[in-house]
């Protein structure tokens, strides 16, 4: 219907009518279960302080809520051109804030990222995301930028790493791992699929080598090698029998190939399996020679190899104990034992979805996973409505960050990927997640909203 | 614009993978939540602690409302291994009045899993039972220096007299086959040992409660679960109402100071226990806090033997008080008739074969038999019993036949009194005597059994029963120490009359018997004024040594409200210790007090012992 809108029409559909209420909605609902959980978490039994009471936690957690949505109402009411303007400023800022905070932080359990006014404590590395998301928009909408192109694909991956190295300066390795995130932006944008392939399959080689040794990882790369050959090169010629070589020999007989017939393509595939040995062999060294302590201990646990109930992996087992203890429907809001009597650690932040498995079951787990799986689709909805690049670039790079923070924060607790600490949006106590990740959402909101302005 | 239209496709790749991580976490969550229990129960046994709310053990007293035994509270020192890092030993050690080397020794005893199957270093192990009020208010103020170290409240008996130690009994910690045996019970609770405490455990000991405590992940408590609604109150234990009258309990004891043996005396109409004296015994009171493992081994290694209960763990022969029972079985088979009158010149002389008697008239019938304690005549019944061919085919049948009657007296077997520990007795039969005598024997062989000797044993229990029977002329109701379970009836075990297989009217003649036995026999010393006693004396021959004087009576004659059995070990003859102490316990129960003259006599037969007593009280076991 809009765009049969006469053109005379000088008048832009209200920001109310544009607004995309249907992720308005999820948003709502999260905060509100997230609420649920945090007073859950935080609720002791026999006390005499209400769940509302500012001196405890959940109520605490309302004050946040309530800025929250004042500062969604503000982010709705300024004018969406003014973020890409001052993106470069903004990233800038915060490029700023990150590298003092380590100068001006406490000491909180070994982390050097929490800066405090006042009374309260602020953790500048959850709002830095915002800038890195404008910024990479704001770069990559300049007319003929192309992430295909290497040097502007450097420019994206500088723009990222830059915050990343400075968050891990912080010791918050957690936080920065979410910035890898935003290459999934960056292959919707062009990267080529076979950068996010050969990270994935690095992934899957540390994991597996770890874990069942070095066999069952060169038959996953003579695998890959094989397939990236027939995909690619060969389509499906496979009656010439040189594939049966073993990984290594087949690297050099594909060497010999690309010189032979001058492609590219079987260089190219020829490092990567070259490439996927030797990062196997120093995958190994790195575990144990480069990782700290309790990074090589979480890794170990995760991956079944330490059985350590006290250390990291007691969070784990009491995290699967809590979960598990909620059966269907769960025991009831407020009535959970597990998280209340402190057997899983960190309740309240990284591991508040225990609280949610505890008290609400499977049937609250399973609308919360749904309504995030709602919430992430309809942002990519919304990201590729979008008419120019600066907005889609931006509604990725959203979408993209709550993605890793639900694959990475709810693995964790169902033990399924590693114990790295980040919050659960819209659930885990605290205000700067939460202001972190409203800036993030309206300010995307407010860009989609002013999609149908006129074109410029 | 960019106008690469392939790349929008890729927005595909991008929820596609959101929507399998979704899906591979809901899958993951419907197998923690929904496939497996274990996680409940690892949850509930995180977060409950189940604290035992321990019932008050139920009140014991005698027949006439006499406070027994009651409970008091005793404190217990807990440890917590886990926590308890740090703690200065030999401050602890002071504080607790122990030796380093107990508290290693102690420690050690704890951590091995062998002797202490239950044991976990986050859970209360008990690490010393039993303090005083004193020693815990003294370790109380110290106890914030050792961390790890709790004080568990418990309650445990205090008894208010000395007497009764073996009726009453004592309770301790269970043991290993108690846990087995029964779910009830874990580590650390109490039972009882001995006496009604053992018999009557399940009433006395009422069921414990269960109180559901959360506690967090480092031990603390956190409050109630759901305030208590799922709490189980304890149920206190029923108090127990003895049949002992505690005044002739101690008098009991009082006159078997410094003599083995046993008094017990039964009411006839009732079978209720009104004493039951095992001497040596010892005050109850030395059995309770720490010293009772002392107390034990003191007990224990006695010659005296002051731990067995003689009047139901004893079994002695009966000697002539058995001879009523003779006597009933004679003239219920139609041996003897009253009038039967056989020949004694000092004693029983038959084919070489001789029992001596005393000097008394000859021939006589059976009342001044039984008076005079006749062995002659009690010899030639069981002769003439076990020869009658026309009655009983062989020896094995008249000795089967005479079996049943002592059976149905109650002998032979346990009578089956509510204490533990009971002894059977030995009453012979025919397979018996075909084995010792391989099948050739007669009644000759067998004839002092006739005279409450041989192979006759019987417990004091059972010859109180027999005079108890004789007593209510043919039935008794099986003796019990315990009148009345608190909100419960009693067995009908202990109701139920029990007929033997002699009628009432030759009850009467042997009655008569006892009655002369008294007037002008064997047990003059009990005469009195005041009520018709019968009686019989025995004086059972003791290959070991002196022989045991026993007596055996009832009184009054008509309505008997009282049947006793004294046995003296080594009190040679029956009318030596058994005649008067049994008169003073009769006097003292009918009459509820002794006379001036009986009072003196009791002193004096206090005073006369058979070997040096050793007194197990308070003080002088804990010295």
């Amino acid at each position: 219907m809009p765009q049969k809108q006469p053109r005379n029409k000088k008048k832009a559909p209200s920001l109310w009518g544009s607004l995309d209420w249907l992720t308005i909605f999820i948003y709502m609902v999260l905060l509100a279960l997230g609420w649920m959980s945090v007073c859950g978490a935080c609720y002791e039994f026999g006390g005499t302080t209400s769940i509302l009471d500012f001196s405890t936690r959940s109520g605490m957690q309302i004050v946040w809520i309530g800025t929250s949505l004042l500062l969604a109402f503000l982010i709705l009411m300024t004018d969406d051109r003014i973020f890409e303007s001052l993106s470069y400023i903004i990233y800038i800022g915060f490029l700023g804030l990150l590298f003092v905070t380590p100068f001006l932080a406490h000491d909180i359990k070994g982390s050097l990222s929490w800066i405090k006014i006042g009374s309260f404590s602020v953790q500048p590395a959850e709002f830095a995301k915002f800038g890195v998301a404008l910024c990479l928009a704001k770069v990559m909408s300049i007319y003929g930028f192309d992430v295909r192109n290497w040097r502007d694909f450097i420019i994206c991956i500088a723009l990222i790493v830059v915050p990343m190295g400075l968050i891990v300066m912080q010791k918050e390795t957690g936080s920065a791992l979410v910035y890898s995130a935003l290459f999934l932006m960056l292959y919707r944008e062009g990267m080529p699929g076979a950068i996010l392939f050969t990270a994935i399959s690095a992934v899957v080689y540390f994991v597996v080598g770890i874990r069942f040794g070095w066999l069952p990882v060169m038959l996953l790369i003579w695998v890959f090698t094989t397939g990236l050959v027939l995909v690619y090169v060969e389509r499906g010629k496979l009656w010439r029998l040189w594939w049966l070589l073993p990984p290594p020999l087949l690297a050099i007989y594909l060497l010999y190939l690309s010189l032979r017939d001058r492609v590219m393509s079987y260089c190219l595939i020829a490092l990567f399996a070259l490439g996927s040995i030797g990062f196997f062999y120093s995958a190994d060294f790195m575990l144990n020679h480069v990782m700290e302590q309790h990074q090589q201990t979480r890794i170990r646990v995760l991956l079944g190899l330490e059985d350590d109930p006290r250390g990291a992996g007691y969070n784990v087992i009491q995290a699967k104990i809590a979960i598990g203890s909620g059966g269907l429907e769960g025991k009831g809001f407020l009535n959970g034992t597990q998280t209340k009597l402190k057997y899983v650690p960190e309740q309240d932040t990284d591991f508040i979805f225990c609280t949610v498995g505890e008290e609400e079951g499977f049937i609250g787990c399973a609308i919360v996973l749904l309504l995030f799986l709602a919430l992430i689709l309809r942002l990519v909805h919304l990201a590729e409505r979008q008419p120019y690049t600066f907005g889609r670039v931006y509604g990725y790079c959203v979408l993209s960050i709550f993605l890793f923070h639900v694959f990475i924060n709810v693995g964790m607790v169902l033990g399924l990927t590693p114990v790295i600490g980040i919050p659960l949006p819209f659930f885990s106590y605290g205000g700067s997640s939460l202001w972190g990740f409203t800036i993030l959402l309206f300010v995307f909101l407010r860009i989609d909203a002013g999609r149908n302005r006129l074109q410029r | 614009m960019d106008g690469n239209y392939e790349l929008e496709k890729r927005k595909y790749v991008i929820g596609g993978a959101a929507v399998v991580i979704i899906i591979v976490y809901l899958i993951r969550l419907f197998t923690l939540q929904l496939l497996s229990e274990d996680f409940k129960i690892s949850a509930d046994s995180n977060a409950f602690l189940k604290r035992i709310q321990y019932p008050a053990r139920g009140a014991i007293t005698d027949r006439n409302g006499k406070l027994l035994v009651y409970n008091q509270p005793a404190y217990d020192v807990m440890v917590i291994m886990s926590e308890q890092i740090g703690v200065d030993t030999l401050d602890l050690c002071e504080s607790l009045d122990i030796t380093r080397d107990w508290y290693e020794r102690r420690m050690e005893e704890i951590k091995d899993r062998k002797r202490n199957p239950g044991y976990s270093s986050y859970t209360q192990q008990l690490f010393m039972s039993q303090l005083s009020t004193e020693e815990f208010s003294r370790f109380q103020e110290k106890l914030f220096r050792f961390p790890g170290f709790y004080i568990q409240k418990r309650s445990i008996r205090q008894y208010n007299y000395p007497n009764a130690a073996h009726l009453l009994g004592d309770i301790g910690e269970v043991n290993q086959a108690d846990i087995d045996s029964d779910r009830y019970y874990r580590s650390g609770d109490y039972i009882g040992k001995l006496g009604v405490e053992r018999s009557y455990e399940k009433a006395l000991r009422g069921e414990k409660g269960m109180e559901i405590l959360l506690r967090d992940a480092r031990g603390r408590i956190k409050g109630r679960y759901q305030n208590g609604k799922f709490d189980e109150a304890p149920v206190p234990g029923r108090n127990l109402t003895m049949s002992i009258d505690l005044e002739l309990q101690a008098l009991g004891e009082r006159l078997m100071t410094g003599k083995m043996g046993s008094i017990v005396a039964i009411e006839p109409s009732t079978g209720e226990v009104l004493c039951m004296v095992s001497s040596p015994t010892y005050d109850p009171r030395i059995m309770i806090g720490r010293q009772r493992g002392k107390s034990q081994r003191l007990l224990a290694n006695d010659p005296r033997k002051p731990l067995l209960n003689r009047a139901i763990m004893g079994q002695y022969p009966p000697g002539s008080t058995f001879k009523t029972s003779q006597a009933l079985t004679f003239l219920q088979e139609g041996i003897i008739t009253p009038q039967t009158a056989y020949p004694c010149s000092r004693g029983f002389h038959f084919r070489g074969l001789k029992v001596g008697c005393h000097g008394h008239g000859s021939p006589l019938p059976l009342v001044p038999a039984i008076a005079t304690s006749c062995n002659g005549y009690f010899c030639w019944g069981l002769y003439h019993m076990f020869a009658n061919r026309k009655r009983y085919a062989t020896v094995q049948d008249a000795m089967t036949t005479w079996k049943d009657y002592m059976v149905s007296m109650g002998f032979g077997y346990k009578l089956g009194i509510d204490l533990p520990g009971e002894k059977r007795g030995m009453i012979p039969n025919a397979p018996f005597y075909d084995k010792a005598y391989r099948n050739d024997w007669s009644g000759l062989t067998v004839i002092s059994i006739s005279i409450g000797q041989g192979e006759v044993n019987l417990t004091p229990l059972q010859i109180a029963n027999l005079g108890a029977t004789i007593a209510n002329r043919g039935w008794y109701i099986v003796p019990h120490v315990v009148k009345e379970v608190q909100g419960m009836s009693l067995d009908t075990l202990y109701t139920k009359k029990r007929y033997t297989k002699v009628e009432r009217k030759h009850y009467e003649t042997v009655v008569s018997g006892m009655r002369q036995a008294v007037l002008g026999g064997t047990c003059r010393l009990a005469n009195t004024s005041y009520y018709e006693v019968c009686g019989k004396t025995g004086t059972a021959q003791n290959p070991h040594g002196q022989d045991h004087s026993v007596f055996m009576g009832f009184a009054p004659r008509e309505n008997p409200k009282i049947a006793i059995c004294v046995y003296v070990e080594n009190g040679t003859w029956g009318a030596t210790y058994g005649v008067p102490i049994g008169a003073l316990m009769m006097e003292q129960y009918i009459n509820g007090k002794l006379s001036e003259a009986s009072k003196a006599r009791a002193t004096q037969f206090e005073n006369k012992h058979l070997y040096t007593p050793v007194e197990y009280s308070l003080q002088t076991v804990t010295q």
